[in-house]
């Protein structure tokens, strides 16, 4: 039997529940009577309701109600009400409050009836007439209008601007400037968001629903609804991808839950794919750098500034610019981050929001200014590494970018690049290499855990997290299976309850590290109660030792000294006749080791990409992803991460994008023909390299999390090499043929010197 | 969705009249297309005539030596079989180019050739579109139109046809058979779609309970030297923003025959006969297929988005020509991830 779980590839422990189907989603709980509800949204973007004439489909059979801002009342009042543990400032958006209209396609009804079908369909007979008022929408056009960022959501900080970037960059002799576009985009997780609301005799209600964090949900509706917090109960075991949609709770719960309440009966309210297009999205950002160099490739400035969207109701923000200031050794940094208010839905966190955006940007420039001074991309990074954390002047608990170069590189074949572009090809096809870096925070949270050890040997440890599909339960399963030398058999992992021991938002890729270390203290002290039981047995081989005498593997209890004189953890609980053990436990990040280390996590990226000459087709045959991200603690469940976050890097590069049209304010490829994600067919070779990063600072597991580092570096890298490639550089995302055709035409316009 | 009433047709006669019972009736054969349209209420028919389990599901060899292809045969079935994928290789390509291999499995050749247009407007019930609602206009001319019509476009709508399959039948001169109330008649090809005019709500010119129980393809057409070539924002599952079906009979380096329809561009597949005329005879040159490409794109317009496709409808061209005359094909070589 072993015992030594963490950085083994263990296979999910709830894969075959998933594969046999057996595993619950939100909308899969069934109850007696259960309603079904149709969301009904705006056709508009920005006006009024002057009526929505519901007469002709309450008369539909099987209709039971249909709510609208018309018939909702006794819903909180202020707005700090509506306030979820991750909003942006501002006033949150309430669904069914009033009649005015805030963005296309906001929720402003919802039909119950008794099945699916009959809902959907009375839907269609509500006839609402608006008061449409002038919109604005096009974030290009309204740059004019931006405003600086605020302080509020949590964890944002204003960037720092050092030194004199724009004298120096005035008067460089190497430099670039340029000014990288891309689009909204919306997370279209697999899984719809879905609540099943169960109303029960007592005022109390029970929410099945798809979340990223059970204790906000039960929060926000508490709030809302004006119920006790311990008579809202929220439950998510499994949630079928999430990328950030899931972290505010989105209004189907709400929906849901007023129908439950009013018509005192189950309810479950499902979105369908085109209103998955009906809420956050990454949003649309307009970035301008501008960077200068010395001969010797040394950055001697850097300018960035990002203008990225919200909507009219609230400033959503995210880390854009500041990444510039911390990755690379200049004296002179400027940076600027502002938002324009557009009439859209808020934007919201989407995986790796802002690093995301940001290297798209700045690591193109980087590659720009290393053309520049003529220096290989990859040399240019090594001359400006940055030791310690540019901005905070403190060195990192770990980085080892470095090996991520050396190990990508060695594994790409970087050597035999020649730096010229259009200098590879096979027939029409050019080929390019290009590669880019990423960091992204190590960060830990407080969080709790409770574990229950019963008198059978069998462990269940519980936490209020959720599994959006990265491998929670497998990891926490061995971690706890790890620290009490127990088979993983014998260890069951909960989550995704409001009645667990409460647990952050599953966001900020700090699960692992937060829930990890609270999983691992709760079973320590699980183990310091079992040595101290141990100890106590009378005429035992363990029989009087003390703790630090004893440890524990393959369910055993034994002397370090003596592994022969042991007893099981059964054989300890019978004799000291302990029916359980339970114990509750809390971790948090520690608050010195911040005040002297940064902890950050860094992938480097390495694309091939063939352009066709004539029809600027793209495609990515080969990419290298090398993170650093401390200790892995399960390399399957994590090496996942990374390809999926690759796959979704080369979509974001190539396809992604929801398209607005602005007379309409209204986004137009809302379903997942025309939204386009790599496909299969578009993936080639991934190759995927976690270098020894070892940190004993950064959490007592020495993990970094790795939910969202592989992502960062993937659209530039590809980015990079479709200048490799072609020798035209497209600063906007997608990177779609149109646009590599007319850029080459541009640029055959052009005289060179 | 709207309540609907269902019958199962046994027989096409039947078929025919029951659709022609009810002025709002329609067919269903896989209901690829139209279920998606039903579940947006852009189609809403009250009645459905499932012809699934009409005789229409063979291919067989014509007497005249041409192909016969039953309207209810899948789009997988039609492209893997034999006589198909040896004699008339242009639409085994054209097919496996489109959808994915779940949506060919179940799509007809029938209710291909019937497909809607894939313009975002025409699926929106929140914009106006004179396709859906003759009269209340064309979203896209001044909207986003990256994936519009650059050919054979009105004023009242710019959409595209969207079937990769149709443009191989357009380049290799088929024929539906159409059995209708009046009795069965056969309409070519080039004849069957429409252009948008003033009429855009019209797609083809079939009439109300008009069944299509096949498609003959000519003996002996375009066996060798054809190339379907489909440029799309990614490499499988996406409609084409350009395709191009081109299809040449050589002797030496002189085109004999020659015959190229384009995808994506235009309201029905498109095809310049008069170009087509102009180069036969001719020695087979990149100049000689860009003069070509030229003139079959001299009539088209860009509403700004869809601007770029001009010049890679002509680019296309040129590379569908050429891969057709080295017999090299994009889509087969690469079939095991399609
Ligand atoms: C996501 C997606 C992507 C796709 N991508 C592509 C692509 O890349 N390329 C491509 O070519 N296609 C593509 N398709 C379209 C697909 O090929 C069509 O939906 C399919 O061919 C329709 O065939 P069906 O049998 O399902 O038709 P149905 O949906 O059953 O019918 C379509 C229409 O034809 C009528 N009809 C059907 N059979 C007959 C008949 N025998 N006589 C008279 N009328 C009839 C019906 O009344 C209906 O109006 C895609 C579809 C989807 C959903
Ligand atoms: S192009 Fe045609 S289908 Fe599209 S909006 Fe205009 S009228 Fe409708």
């Amino acid at each position: 039997m072993k015992t030594n779980y963490t950085g083994q590839p263990a296979n999910r422990v709830d894969g075959s529940l998933k594969v046999t189907g057996t595993a619950k989603y939100a909308a899969e709980f069934e109850a007696e009577g259960l309603l079904f509800g149709y969301i009904i949204n705006s056709t508009i973007a920005k006006g009024k309701i002057k009526e929505i004439d519901i007469s002709q489909a309450m008369q539909v059979a099987g209709v039971v109600q249909i709510f609208t801002h018309e018939n909702v009342s006794g819903l909180a009042w202020f707005n700090k009400s509506y306030k979820d543990m991750d909003s942006p400032p501002g006033d949150p958006f309430r669904p069914l409050y009033d009649h005015k209209i805030r963005y296309s396609m906001q929720p402003i009804g919802l039909v119950v009836a008794t099945t699916f079908e009959v809902a959907r369909f009375a839907a269609s007979l509500i006839k609402v007439t608006y008061k449409e008022e002038k919109l604005v929408t096009n974030l290009q056009d309204n740059l004019h209008r931006s405003k600086k960022a605020p302080m509020g959501k949590v964890g944002y900080v204003q960037p720092k601007s050092r030194g004199d970037a724009e004298s120096v960059f005035a008067k460089a002799e190497y430099k670039i400037e340029g000014e990288y576009v891309h689009a909204a985009e919306h997370h279209n997780p697999l899984e719809m968001f879905a609540t099943t609301a169960i109303w029960e005799e007592d005022g109390k209600v029970t929410l099945y629903d798809k979340t990223q964090g059970v204790s906000n949900v039960q929060l926000y509706i508490s709030n809302i609804f004006g119920l006790s917090l311990k008579n809202v109960r929220v439950v998510s075991p499994f949630v079928g991808g999430g990328f950030g949609s899931g972290l505010r709770p989105q209004y189907q719960v709400f929906m849901a839950t007023l129908a439950a309440l009013e018509l005192r009966r189950p309810v479950r309210v499902v979105m369908t794919r085109q209103q998955m297009f009906s809420f956050g999205h990454r949003p649309g950002t307009v970035q301008r750098v501008a960077m200068s160099a010395d001969e010797n490739g040394k950055l001697t400035s850097i300018q960035h500034e990002a203008y990225g969207e919200t909507s009219q109701f609230e400033d959503y923000t995210e880390i854009v610019v500041n990444w510039s200031g911390t990755m690379y050794n200049c004296e002179n940094v400027k940076l600027k981050y502002e938002l324009v208010k557009l009439d859209v839905a808020t934007p919201t966190d989407m995986r790796a929001p802002g690093a995301v955006t940001s290297a798209h940007a700045f690591e193109s420039a980087i590659d720009e200014i290393a053309y520049a001074v003529k220096i290989d991309p990859l040399e240019f990074r090594k001359i400006n590494y940055a030791e310690d954390d540019q901005v905070e002047g403190k060195p990192y608990s770990s980085k080892e970018l470095r090996a991520c170069y050396d190990q990508g590189a060695a594994k790409f074949g970087w050597s035999g690049r020649s730096i010229e572009p259009r200098s590879m090809r096979e027939g029409n096809q050019l080929i390019g290499w290009g590669m880019a870096n990423g960091a992204w925070d190590a960060l830990q949270m407080p969080a709790k855990a409770q574990a229950v050890l019963s008198l059978d040997g069998k462990l269940t440890v519980s936490s209020g997290t959720s599994e959006i599909g990265t491998g929670t339960y497998t990891i926490m399963t061995q971690i706890a299976a790890e620290t009490l030398g127990m088979d993983i058999n014998d260890v069951t992992f909960k989550l995704g309850d409001t009645l667990m021991p409460m647990a952050p938002l599953q966001g900020g890729s700090w699960t692992a590290a937060s829930v990890g270390s609270a999983v691992k203290a709760v079973c320590e002290e699980v183990k310091a109660k079992l040595f101290k039981l141990a100890s106590k047995t009378k005429h035992s081989p363990l029989s009087g030792a003390a703790p630090k005498e004893l440890t524990m593997a393959e369910g055993h209890i034994f002397l370090i000294s003596d592994p022969g004189s042991r007893l099981s953890i059964i054989e300890v609980m019978r004799l000291t006749e302990t029916d359980s053990i339970i114990e509750s436990g809390m971790s948090g990040p520690d608050p010195a080791a911040k005040t002297t280390h940064s902890f950050n996590s860094h992938a480097a990226v390495f694309a091939e990409v063939k352009v066709d000459e004539d029809l600027g087709t793209v495609i990515v045959t080969r990419v290298v992803c090398a993170v650093a991200a401390g200790k892995i603690l399960n390399p399957k469940t994590a090496g996942s991460q990374i390809l999926g976050s690759v796959v979704w890097g080369i979509s974001k590069a190539l396809e992604e994008e929801t398209v607005m049209d602005n007379n309409f304010g209204r986004f137009m490829n809302h379903n997942l023909g025309e939204y386009h994600v790599a496909v299969n067919k578009d993936i080639n070779d991934i190759d995927i390299i976690f270098v020894e990063e070892h940190d004993d600072l950064v959490n007592p597991l020495g993990i970094k999390g790795v939910g969202e580092i592989g992502i960062i570096a993937v659209a530039p890298a590809i980015a990079n090499a479709v200048f490799h490639a072609t020798g035209v550089r497209v600063r906007d995302l997608p990177i779609t043929m149109d646009k590599v055709l007319q850029l080459a035409e541009e640029d055959k316009n052009q005289v060179r010197v | 969705m709207n309540s609907f009433s269902y019958h199962r047709a046994a027989h096409p006669v039947e078929a025919v009249k029951d659709v022609n019972n009810q002025s709002d009736a329609k067919f269903v054969a896989g209901g690829t297309n139209l279920f998606d349209l039903m579940k947006l209420n852009i189609e809403k028919p009250s009645h459905l005539t499932d012809i699934n389990r009409l005789d229409l599901g063979k291919i067989e060899v014509l007497p005249n030596n041409g192909l016969r292809l039953g309207a209810l045969v899948t789009n997988a079935a039609t492209a893997w079989n034999k006589d198909v994928e040896e004699n008339y290789p242009l639409l085994s390509q054209a097919i496996l180019a489109g959808a994915s291999p779940q949506l060919r499995n179940m799509a007809t050749n029938g209710g291909n050739t019937l497909q809607r247009t894939r313009c975002y407007y025409f699926y929106d019930l929140a914009t106006p579109c004179n396709k859906r609602e003759p009269g209340t206009g064309c979203s896209a001319i001044n909207g986003f139109n990256r994936i519009h019509a650059i050919l054979g476009t009105s004023e009242t709508c710019i959409a595209t046809h969207p079937s990769d399959m149709c443009v191989a039948l357009m380049a290799l001169d088929a024929k539906v058979n159409v059995t209708g109330v009046n009795g069965e008649r056969t309409i070519d090809f080039a004849d069957f779609h429409r252009l948008p005019g003033d009429t855009p709500h019209l797609d083809n010119h079939l009439e109300h309970g008009d069944l299509i129980t096949s498609i003959d393809l000519p003996a002996d057409h375009f066996k060798t030297n054809v190339a379907y070539l489909k440029l799309r924002d990614r490499q499988s599952y996406a409609f084409a923003l350009v395709s191009v079906a081109a299809a040449l009979k050589m002797e030496g380096n002189v085109i004999q025959d020659v015959s190229v329809a384009l995808g994506g561009v235009a309201h029905k597949p498109w095809r310049d006969r008069q170009a087509e005329e102009q180069l036969k005879g001719q020695s087979a040159t990149a100049a000689g297929f860009r003069e070509f490409a030229e003139t079959v794109l001299s009539g088209a317009r860009g509403f700004g988005h869809n601007t770029f496709k001009i010049e890679l409808a002509k680019r296309a061209i040129v590379r569908a020509l050429t891969m057709a005359l080295k017999n090299e094909s994009t889509i087969l070589s690469d079939l095991s991830k399609a």
